[in-house]
Protein backbone atom coordinates (compact mmCIF):
# COMPACT_ATOMS: atom_id res chain seq x y z
CA UNK A 1 0.00 0.00 0.00
CA UNK A 2 1.40 3.71 -0.78
CA UNK A 3 1.83 6.24 2.02
CA UNK A 4 -1.40 7.82 3.10
CA UNK A 5 -1.21 11.60 2.28
CA UNK A 6 -2.38 13.65 4.98
CA UNK A 7 -3.47 17.25 4.01
CA UNK A 8 -4.12 20.34 6.03
CA UNK A 9 -6.79 22.94 4.49
CA UNK A 10 -7.09 25.99 5.82
CA UNK A 11 -8.80 29.13 5.24
CA UNK A 12 -6.46 31.95 6.92
CA UNK A 13 -7.62 35.55 7.47
CA UNK A 14 -10.61 37.64 7.19
CA UNK A 15 -12.45 36.10 4.56
CA UNK A 16 -15.82 33.63 5.12
CA UNK A 17 -16.24 31.98 2.00
CA UNK A 18 -15.07 28.32 2.02
CA UNK A 19 -16.87 26.71 -0.71
CA UNK A 20 -13.64 26.26 -3.00
CA UNK A 21 -11.64 24.95 0.34
CA UNK A 22 -14.57 22.44 0.85
CA UNK A 23 -14.45 21.11 -2.59
CA UNK A 24 -11.32 20.89 -2.24
CA UNK A 25 -11.48 19.05 0.97
CA UNK A 26 -14.15 17.11 -0.55
CA UNK A 27 -11.88 16.18 -3.64
CA UNK A 28 -9.13 15.10 -1.88
CA UNK A 29 -10.99 12.66 0.15
CA UNK A 30 -12.20 11.13 -2.92
CA UNK A 31 -8.51 10.76 -4.20
CA UNK A 32 -8.15 8.68 -1.15
CA UNK A 33 -6.26 10.97 1.51
CA UNK A 34 -6.89 12.25 4.92
CA UNK A 35 -7.63 15.86 4.74
CA UNK A 36 -7.45 17.67 7.97
CA UNK A 37 -10.19 20.59 7.48
CA UNK A 38 -9.80 23.81 9.97
CA UNK A 39 -12.30 26.01 8.84
CA UNK A 40 -12.89 29.30 8.72
CA UNK A 41 -10.76 32.12 10.00
CA UNK A 42 -7.26 30.99 10.73
CA UNK A 43 -4.20 32.79 11.88
CA UNK A 44 -0.64 31.43 10.25
CA UNK A 45 0.37 30.49 14.04
CA UNK A 46 -2.85 28.45 14.32
CA UNK A 47 -2.42 26.36 10.68
CA UNK A 48 1.20 25.89 11.40
CA UNK A 49 0.63 24.59 15.16
CA UNK A 50 -1.78 22.40 13.33
CA UNK A 51 0.14 21.42 10.41
CA UNK A 52 3.01 20.36 13.02
CA UNK A 53 0.22 17.99 15.43
CA UNK A 54 -1.32 16.62 12.68
CA UNK A 55 2.00 15.52 11.01
CA UNK A 56 0.42 16.47 7.71
CA UNK A 57 2.75 16.16 4.20
CA UNK A 58 1.08 19.31 2.55
CA UNK A 59 -0.80 22.42 3.66
CA UNK A 60 -3.46 23.66 1.22
CA UNK A 61 -4.76 27.24 2.02
CA UNK A 62 -7.53 28.93 0.04
CA UNK A 63 -7.81 33.07 0.06
CA UNK A 64 -9.96 34.90 -1.68
CA UNK A 65 -9.22 38.51 1.04
CA UNK A 66 -6.43 39.51 -1.25
CA UNK A 67 -4.21 39.34 2.14
CA UNK A 68 -2.25 36.14 -0.03
CA UNK A 69 1.53 38.44 -0.32
CA UNK A 70 1.31 38.28 3.84
CA UNK A 71 -0.12 35.00 4.98
CA UNK A 72 1.46 32.82 2.04
CA UNK A 73 5.19 33.87 3.28
CA UNK A 74 3.81 34.08 7.27
CA UNK A 75 3.25 30.91 7.28
CA UNK A 76 6.20 29.13 5.40
CA UNK A 77 8.45 31.24 7.36
CA UNK A 78 6.56 29.81 10.81
CA UNK A 79 7.26 26.62 8.96
CA UNK A 80 11.08 27.22 8.92
CA UNK A 81 11.29 28.81 12.40
CA UNK A 82 9.21 25.45 13.64
CA UNK A 83 11.94 23.03 11.62
CA UNK A 84 9.03 22.24 9.63
CA UNK A 85 9.68 22.98 5.97
CA UNK A 86 9.74 19.69 4.69
CA UNK A 87 6.25 20.43 4.45
CA UNK A 88 4.60 21.32 1.09
CA UNK A 89 2.59 24.71 1.11
CA UNK A 90 0.24 24.90 -1.58
CA UNK A 91 -2.60 27.69 -2.70
CA UNK A 92 -5.63 28.47 -4.16
CA UNK A 93 -8.13 31.36 -4.30
CA UNK A 94 -8.54 34.87 -6.34
CA UNK A 95 -4.49 34.95 -6.60
CA UNK A 96 -3.60 37.79 -9.50
CA UNK A 97 -0.97 36.13 -11.80
CA UNK A 98 1.38 39.02 -11.09
CA UNK A 99 1.52 38.01 -7.53
CA UNK A 100 2.72 33.92 -8.21
CA UNK A 101 6.23 34.22 -9.02
CA UNK A 102 6.85 36.29 -6.21
CA UNK A 103 5.06 33.75 -3.95
CA UNK A 104 6.72 30.97 -5.42
CA UNK A 105 9.50 32.14 -4.92
CA UNK A 106 8.80 32.80 -1.34
CA UNK A 107 8.70 29.07 -1.68
CA UNK A 108 4.96 28.06 -2.04
CA UNK A 109 4.66 25.19 -3.90
CA UNK A 110 2.34 26.18 -6.55
CA UNK A 111 -1.06 28.35 -6.75
CA UNK A 112 -3.79 27.09 -8.53
CA UNK A 113 -6.53 29.98 -9.24
CA UNK A 114 -9.90 29.40 -9.95
CA UNK A 115 -10.84 27.24 -13.47
CA UNK A 116 -8.34 24.78 -11.85
CA UNK A 117 -8.76 20.94 -12.41
CA UNK A 118 -9.62 19.19 -9.07
CA UNK A 119 -7.44 16.56 -10.48
CA UNK A 120 -4.28 18.77 -11.49
CA UNK A 121 -3.96 19.17 -7.48
CA UNK A 122 -4.88 15.58 -6.70
CA UNK A 123 -1.50 14.71 -9.27
CA UNK A 124 0.83 17.70 -8.30
CA UNK A 125 0.25 16.32 -4.61
CA UNK A 126 0.45 13.10 -5.38
CA UNK A 127 4.01 14.18 -6.95
CA UNK A 128 5.15 16.37 -5.12
CA UNK A 129 4.35 15.19 -1.10
CA UNK A 130 8.09 13.55 0.26
CA UNK B 1 15.43 6.26 19.37
CA UNK B 2 16.06 9.59 18.69
CA UNK B 3 12.51 10.61 18.34
CA UNK B 4 11.01 9.16 21.50
CA UNK B 5 14.06 10.95 23.16
CA UNK B 6 12.58 14.20 21.62
CA UNK B 7 8.75 13.66 22.71
CA UNK B 8 9.94 12.70 26.06
CA UNK B 9 11.38 16.22 26.17
CA UNK B 10 8.01 17.86 25.16
CA UNK B 11 8.93 18.39 21.38
CA UNK B 12 5.73 18.41 19.64
CA UNK B 13 6.57 17.43 16.41
CA UNK B 14 8.31 14.51 17.14
CA UNK B 15 5.11 13.37 19.26
CA UNK B 16 3.56 13.79 16.21
CA UNK B 17 5.89 11.81 13.97
CA UNK B 18 6.00 8.98 16.31
CA UNK B 19 1.51 8.94 15.89
CA UNK B 20 1.99 8.98 12.55
CA UNK B 21 4.36 5.30 12.98
CA UNK B 22 2.37 3.84 14.94
CA UNK B 23 -0.74 5.07 12.92
CA UNK B 24 0.88 3.66 9.73
CA UNK B 25 1.53 0.20 10.89
CA UNK B 26 5.96 0.50 9.96
CA UNK B 27 7.61 -1.55 11.67
CA UNK B 28 9.15 1.17 13.74
CA UNK B 29 5.85 1.32 16.04
CA UNK B 30 6.58 -1.95 17.59
CA UNK B 31 9.92 -0.44 18.98
CA UNK B 32 7.64 2.82 20.23
CA UNK B 33 5.34 1.06 22.13
CA UNK B 34 7.95 -1.21 23.76
CA UNK B 35 10.43 1.90 24.85
CA UNK B 36 7.55 4.04 26.11
CA UNK B 37 5.78 1.45 27.33
CA UNK B 38 6.77 1.78 30.86
CA UNK B 39 6.15 5.49 30.92
CA UNK B 40 3.09 5.09 30.40
CA UNK B 41 -0.43 4.42 32.69
CA UNK B 42 -0.21 7.66 34.14
CA UNK B 43 -3.07 9.68 32.31
CA UNK B 44 -6.55 9.55 32.95
CA UNK B 45 -8.29 8.73 29.68
CA UNK B 46 -11.34 9.84 28.92
CA UNK B 47 -14.00 9.22 25.83
CA UNK B 48 -16.05 11.49 24.57
CA UNK B 49 -18.80 9.56 22.64
CA UNK B 50 -22.29 9.96 21.17
CA UNK B 51 -24.30 10.15 17.77
CA UNK B 52 -23.12 12.36 14.99
CA UNK B 53 -23.78 15.71 15.62
CA UNK B 54 -24.51 15.53 19.50
CA UNK B 55 -21.89 18.15 19.95
CA UNK B 56 -19.12 16.05 20.75
CA UNK B 57 -16.25 18.23 20.01
CA UNK B 58 -17.83 21.22 21.05
CA UNK B 59 -17.93 19.87 24.28
CA UNK B 60 -14.76 18.70 24.73
CA UNK B 61 -13.42 22.10 23.43
CA UNK B 62 -14.93 23.74 26.50
CA UNK B 63 -13.93 20.65 29.01
CA UNK B 64 -10.57 21.19 27.93
CA UNK B 65 -10.55 25.02 28.72
CA UNK B 66 -11.35 23.98 31.73
CA UNK B 67 -8.34 21.48 32.28
CA UNK B 68 -6.15 24.09 31.36
CA UNK B 69 -6.97 26.39 34.06
CA UNK B 70 -6.16 23.80 36.69
CA UNK B 71 -2.84 23.50 34.98
CA UNK B 72 -3.20 19.68 33.45
CA UNK B 73 -1.70 19.24 30.20
CA UNK B 74 -3.71 17.62 27.94
CA UNK B 75 -3.86 15.70 24.44
CA UNK B 76 -7.08 14.79 22.37
CA UNK B 77 -7.88 11.63 20.10
CA UNK B 78 -10.48 12.86 17.78
CA UNK B 79 -11.40 9.70 15.32
CA UNK B 80 -13.54 10.66 12.47
CA UNK B 81 -14.82 8.12 9.88
CA UNK B 82 -12.71 7.08 6.51
CA UNK B 83 -14.29 6.17 3.57
CA UNK B 84 -14.98 2.53 2.90
CA UNK B 85 -14.81 3.39 -0.73
CA UNK B 86 -12.12 5.49 -1.47
CA UNK B 87 -9.77 5.01 1.73
CA UNK B 88 -9.76 8.88 2.08
CA UNK B 89 -11.41 11.34 4.99
CA UNK B 90 -12.22 14.73 6.15
CA UNK B 91 -11.09 15.13 9.72
CA UNK B 92 -13.19 18.15 11.10
CA UNK B 93 -13.01 17.83 14.54
CA UNK B 94 -10.41 20.78 14.75
CA UNK B 95 -13.08 23.34 13.65
CA UNK B 96 -14.12 23.42 16.94
CA UNK B 97 -11.49 23.65 18.28
CA UNK B 98 -9.31 25.93 17.38
CA UNK B 99 -8.66 28.07 20.17
CA UNK B 100 -6.59 25.26 21.46
CA UNK B 101 -4.42 24.96 18.61
CA UNK B 102 -1.86 27.39 20.37
CA UNK B 103 -1.99 26.35 23.66
CA UNK B 104 1.73 24.79 24.60
CA UNK B 105 -0.50 22.46 27.15
CA UNK B 106 -2.49 20.75 24.19
CA UNK B 107 -1.71 18.13 22.16
CA UNK B 108 -4.66 17.54 19.32
CA UNK B 109 -4.57 14.71 16.79
CA UNK B 110 -7.24 14.11 14.18
CA UNK B 111 -7.43 9.91 13.15
CA UNK B 112 -9.56 8.39 10.52
CA UNK B 113 -10.86 4.73 11.41
CA UNK B 114 -9.47 3.61 8.43
CA UNK B 115 -11.50 0.42 8.02
CA UNK B 116 -11.64 -0.15 11.99
CA UNK B 117 -15.57 -0.29 12.90
CA UNK B 118 -15.77 -0.03 16.90
CA UNK B 119 -16.12 3.92 17.28
CA UNK B 120 -12.23 4.34 17.26
CA UNK B 121 -9.14 3.71 14.96
CA UNK B 122 -6.89 0.89 14.97
CA UNK B 123 -3.80 3.13 16.41
CA UNK B 124 -5.92 5.07 18.93
CA UNK B 125 -4.77 2.55 21.90
CA UNK B 126 -1.54 3.23 20.93
CA UNK B 127 -1.56 7.03 20.28
CA UNK B 128 -2.99 7.25 24.02
CA UNK B 129 0.29 5.47 24.98
CA UNK B 130 2.11 7.93 22.99
CA UNK B 131 0.34 11.45 24.49
CA UNK B 132 0.37 9.57 27.86
CA UNK B 133 4.25 8.84 27.76
CA UNK B 134 4.52 12.83 26.28
CA UNK B 135 3.49 14.00 29.71
CA UNK B 136 -0.30 14.65 29.32
CA UNK B 137 -2.32 14.34 32.16
CA UNK B 138 -5.30 14.01 31.02
CA UNK B 139 -5.88 11.85 27.57
CA UNK B 140 -9.43 12.51 25.32
CA UNK B 141 -10.41 10.35 23.13
CA UNK B 142 -13.23 11.92 21.12
CA UNK B 143 -14.97 8.74 18.96
CA UNK B 144 -16.97 9.17 15.68
CA UNK B 145 -19.84 9.16 15.88
CA UNK B 146 -21.84 6.74 17.19
CA UNK B 147 -24.78 4.44 16.04
CA UNK B 148 -25.90 1.94 18.86
CA UNK B 149 -23.04 -0.74 18.88
CA UNK B 150 -19.70 1.25 18.67
CA UNK B 151 -18.55 0.09 22.19
CA UNK B 152 -14.71 0.26 21.53
CA UNK B 153 -14.54 3.44 23.33
CA UNK B 154 -14.99 1.32 26.86
CA UNK B 155 -11.75 -0.94 26.04
CA UNK B 156 -9.91 2.66 25.62
CA UNK B 157 -11.11 4.73 28.31
CA UNK B 158 -10.84 5.22 32.34
CA UNK B 159 -14.12 6.87 32.01
CA UNK B 160 -17.07 7.31 29.51
CA UNK B 161 -18.81 10.61 28.79
CA UNK B 162 -22.00 9.25 26.65
CA UNK B 163 -23.43 12.71 25.05
CA UNK B 164 -26.70 12.50 24.25
CA UNK B 165 -29.54 14.94 22.36
CA UNK B 166 -33.13 15.52 22.49
CA UNK B 167 -34.78 14.39 19.51
CA UNK B 168 -33.66 11.03 18.51
CA UNK B 169 -36.22 8.76 19.56
CA UNK B 170 -38.22 7.99 22.06
CA UNK B 171 -37.75 6.09 25.67
CA UNK B 172 -37.36 2.64 23.60
CA UNK B 173 -34.30 3.91 22.01
CA UNK B 174 -32.94 4.28 25.42
CA UNK B 175 -33.46 0.61 27.35
CA UNK B 176 -31.92 -0.84 24.10
CA UNK B 177 -28.58 -3.08 24.37
CA UNK B 178 -25.23 -1.19 22.93
CA UNK B 179 -24.15 2.30 23.56
CA UNK B 180 -26.52 3.20 26.10
CA UNK B 181 -24.60 1.13 28.54
CA UNK B 182 -21.23 1.95 29.01
CA UNK B 183 -21.75 5.37 29.82
CA UNK B 184 -20.19 6.29 33.31
CA UNK B 185 -21.77 9.53 32.90
CA UNK B 186 -24.47 11.03 30.93
CA UNK B 187 -24.21 14.20 29.30
CA UNK B 188 -27.74 15.92 27.91
CA UNK B 189 -26.21 18.41 25.37
CA UNK B 190 -27.98 21.27 23.81
CA UNK B 191 -30.24 21.32 26.86
CA UNK B 192 -31.59 25.46 25.58
CA UNK B 193 -33.46 23.34 22.93
CA UNK B 194 -37.35 21.98 23.57
CA UNK B 195 -37.28 17.98 24.53
CA UNK B 196 -34.28 17.91 26.65
CA UNK B 197 -35.28 17.98 29.97
CA UNK B 198 -37.42 14.93 28.38
CA UNK B 199 -34.50 13.00 27.29
CA UNK B 200 -32.93 13.64 30.54
CA UNK B 201 -35.90 12.03 32.28
CA UNK B 202 -35.80 9.09 29.77
CA UNK B 203 -32.33 8.93 30.05
CA UNK B 204 -32.91 8.71 34.13
CA UNK B 205 -35.31 6.55 34.09
CA UNK B 206 -33.39 4.05 32.17
CA UNK B 207 -30.83 4.47 34.74
CA UNK B 208 -33.25 3.18 37.14
CA UNK B 209 -34.72 0.33 35.74
CA UNK B 210 -30.69 -1.23 35.60
CA UNK B 211 -29.99 -3.57 38.54
CA UNK B 212 -27.16 -4.20 40.28
CA UNK B 213 -25.27 -1.09 39.57
CA UNK B 214 -22.61 -0.64 41.86
CA UNK B 215 -22.82 3.22 40.79
CA UNK B 216 -25.55 4.95 39.50
CA UNK B 217 -24.05 7.06 36.36
CA UNK B 218 -25.25 10.90 37.06
CA UNK B 219 -27.08 12.48 33.94
CA UNK B 220 -26.10 16.54 33.54
CA UNK B 221 -27.48 18.71 31.47
CA UNK B 222 -25.25 20.77 29.45
CA UNK B 223 -25.41 23.24 26.59
CA UNK B 224 -21.75 23.32 25.04
CA UNK B 225 -21.74 25.90 22.46
CA UNK B 226 -23.09 28.61 25.62
CA UNK B 227 -20.16 26.79 27.94
CA UNK B 228 -23.27 26.24 30.40
CA UNK B 229 -22.80 23.60 32.96
CA UNK B 230 -19.47 22.08 31.50
CA UNK B 231 -18.17 22.67 35.20
CA UNK B 232 -20.59 20.60 36.48
CA UNK B 233 -19.80 17.66 33.79
CA UNK B 234 -15.64 18.12 34.85
CA UNK B 235 -16.89 17.70 38.69
CA UNK B 236 -18.66 14.28 37.46
CA UNK B 237 -15.89 13.30 35.59
CA UNK B 238 -13.53 13.66 38.02
CA UNK B 239 -15.30 12.32 40.94
CA UNK B 240 -15.79 9.10 38.25
CA UNK B 241 -11.99 8.61 38.60
CA UNK B 242 -11.66 9.19 42.15
CA UNK B 243 -14.66 6.79 42.73
CA UNK B 244 -12.47 4.28 40.59
CA UNK B 245 -9.39 4.79 42.42
CA UNK B 246 -10.36 4.51 46.04
CA UNK B 247 -12.68 1.66 45.41
CA UNK B 248 -9.88 0.17 43.61
CA UNK B 249 -12.27 -0.22 40.72
CA UNK B 250 -9.55 1.59 38.04
CA UNK B 251 -7.10 -0.77 38.28
CA UNK B 252 -9.64 -4.12 38.04
CA UNK B 253 -11.06 -1.98 34.27
CA UNK B 254 -7.12 -1.11 33.18
CA UNK B 255 -6.20 -4.91 34.00
CA UNK B 256 -9.10 -5.70 32.36
CA UNK B 257 -8.32 -4.06 29.03
CA UNK B 258 -4.73 -4.69 29.14
CA UNK B 259 -5.93 -8.20 28.63
CA UNK B 260 -8.14 -7.42 25.83
CA UNK B 261 -5.39 -6.06 23.74
CA UNK B 262 -3.21 -8.59 24.48
CA UNK B 263 -5.74 -10.94 23.14
CA UNK B 264 -6.27 -9.63 20.57
CA UNK B 265 -2.62 -8.43 19.52
CA UNK B 266 -2.44 -12.22 20.00
CA UNK B 267 -5.34 -13.70 17.75
CA UNK B 268 -4.45 -11.03 14.78
CA UNK B 269 -0.79 -12.44 14.68
CA UNK B 270 -2.29 -16.14 15.50
CA UNK B 271 -4.29 -15.13 12.28
CA UNK B 272 -2.19 -14.01 10.17
CA UNK B 273 0.68 -16.90 11.25
CA UNK B 274 -2.25 -19.32 10.18
CA UNK B 275 -3.44 -17.49 7.05
CA UNK B 276 0.43 -17.51 5.47
CA UNK B 277 1.80 -20.67 6.32
CA UNK B 278 -1.72 -22.22 4.44
CA UNK B 279 -0.87 -19.62 1.81
CA UNK B 280 2.71 -21.14 1.57
CA UNK B 281 2.37 -24.51 1.19
CA UNK B 282 -0.53 -23.78 -1.29
CA UNK B 283 -3.52 -25.38 0.63
CA UNK B 284 -5.79 -22.63 0.37
CA UNK B 285 -6.83 -23.82 -3.24
CA UNK B 286 -7.45 -27.09 -1.99
CA UNK B 287 -9.38 -26.47 1.44
CA UNK B 288 -11.53 -24.04 -0.34
CA UNK B 289 -12.14 -26.66 -2.84
CA UNK B 290 -12.96 -29.28 -0.38
CA UNK B 291 -15.60 -26.96 1.10
CA UNK B 292 -17.38 -26.05 -2.05
CA UNK B 293 -17.51 -29.63 -2.79
CA UNK B 294 -18.77 -30.66 0.76
CA UNK B 295 -16.53 -33.12 1.40
CA UNK B 296 -15.74 -31.61 4.70
CA UNK B 297 -16.55 -28.73 6.96
CA UNK B 298 -15.10 -25.65 8.19
CA UNK B 299 -14.83 -26.97 11.68
CA UNK B 300 -12.43 -29.96 10.67
CA UNK B 301 -10.01 -27.70 8.49
CA UNK B 302 -10.09 -25.16 10.86
CA UNK B 303 -8.68 -28.17 13.62
CA UNK B 304 -6.15 -29.26 10.67
CA UNK B 305 -5.13 -25.74 10.18
CA UNK B 306 -4.26 -24.87 13.60
CA UNK B 307 -2.98 -28.40 14.68
CA UNK B 308 -0.29 -27.34 12.65
CA UNK B 309 1.42 -24.71 14.90
CA UNK B 310 1.11 -26.51 18.08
Amino acid sequence: MSKLIRVLIAKPGLDGHDRGAKMIARALRDAGMEVIYTGLRQTPEQIVAAAIQEDVDAIGMSILSGAHNHLFPKVIKLLKEQNASDILVIGGGVIPEDDIPELLEAGVGAIFTPGTLTSDIIKYLRENVQ
Amino acid sequence: MELIEKMLNGDKRACARLISSVENNSNEAEDIIKTIYPHTGKAHVIGITGPPGAGKSTLTDKLVKLLRKKDLRVGIIAVDPTSPYTGGAILGDRIRMNDLALDPGVFIRSMGTRGYLGGLAKATRNTVKILDAFGCDVVIIETVGVGQSEVDIVKAADTVVMVMVPGLGDDIQSIKAGVMEIGDIFAVNKSDILGAQRTATEINMMLDLSQNLERRPPVVMVTASQNQNIDKLLEEIEKHYIYMKENDILEKRRKLNIKRELVELVEEELRKYVIKETENKGEMESVTLSLYTKETDPFTIRDILLSKIK
